[in-house]
């Protein structure tokens, strides 16, 4: 089995790319789904470190953070789509009504 | 045979995942979604964590993805009214900022020498069960009442008149 260094490179590229989608982009469907691909980058380091060390923890915690990826991303486009209701938009410069 | 094909997905996970980022239109950044989370199955199928590259297969690109299409389907922004990109001073530093990220996590990863014993049979279903029923028996506990609150959450957000 391959040591987990290239998959923990790897896992921070993706987790990278994911942040660079969440920070740049004003499509908030295009932000949640940034938000998806940075949870698949902590899983693929969760799964890499636990199967190197023969460990099913690692399996666990990846399949915890799934449940949680599935509730925060059908929860996050119920209020998508309570909000473009109200608003009409999807452009997250125009959502915000925080001072700054 | 392993470093070929962890490139090979790897590729493949890390293009689909920068053609998810920059894609115009979000139905195409969903399809994009796909092949990376197909191409992350994969690397879990190759760790032999074959229980979770199932979930995350049927899971994931089955049902999470799915939801997205439905929303975008739904929302329907005509393609004249989407937002407008451009790249801003502050939106740059941002990208630069994950760049940096990138970099960093490089560098960790570069010293990362672990003393392992590994071919053992750990990601299989019945390990993975035996775990999440015995020793983190709580967590799954308390991850079906997060899964009720979720739905009792999506459904009074998204009603029309509660």
């Amino acid at each position: 089995m391959m040591e987990p260094s290239a998959y923990l490179l790897l896992s921070g590229i993706l987790f990278g790319i994911g942040v660079a989608g969440v920070v740049a982009r004003k499509n908030v469907l295009i932000i949640l789904m940034s938000v998806e691909i940075m949870l698949n980058a902590v899983n693929v380091a969760f799964i890499a470190v636990g199967s190197y060390l023969g460990d099913a923890t690692g399996s666990v915690f990846a399949f915890m953070v799934m449940t949680v990826a599935a509730a925060e991303a059908a929860v996050g486009l119920a209020i998508l789509i309570a909000v473009y209701r109200l608003k009409e938009t999807i452009d997250i410069t125009e959502l915000s009504v925080l001072k700054w | 045979m392993e470093p070929i094909l962890f490139a090979i997905f790897g590729a493949i996970s890390v293009g689909g995942a920068i053609m998810v980022v920059t894609r115009r239109h979000p139905m195409t950044s969903a399809l994009y979604l796909i092949l990376t989370l197909f191409a992350v199955a994969a690397l879990f199928a190759l760790r032999q964590a074959h229980f979770l590259a199932v979930i995350q297969v049927i899971v994931y690109a089955g049902a999470v993805v799915v939801l997205f299409i439905f929303v975008i389907m739904l929302i329907n922004v005509p393609e004249s009214r989407l937002p407008m990109e451009r790249l801003t001073g502050l939106r740059f530093l941002g990208v630069t900022a994950a760049g940096l990220l990138i970099l960093e996590s490089a560098l960790v990863a570069r010293r990362f020498v672990m003393a392992g014993t590994p071919a053992t049979d750990s990601g299989s279903v019945e390990a993975v069960g035996r775990a999440l029923f015995t020793d983190y028996l709580l967590a799954f506990e308390l991850t079906s009442v997060l899964l009720l609150a979720a739905v009792i959450g999506a459904i009074v957000l998204a009603k029309r008149k509660i």
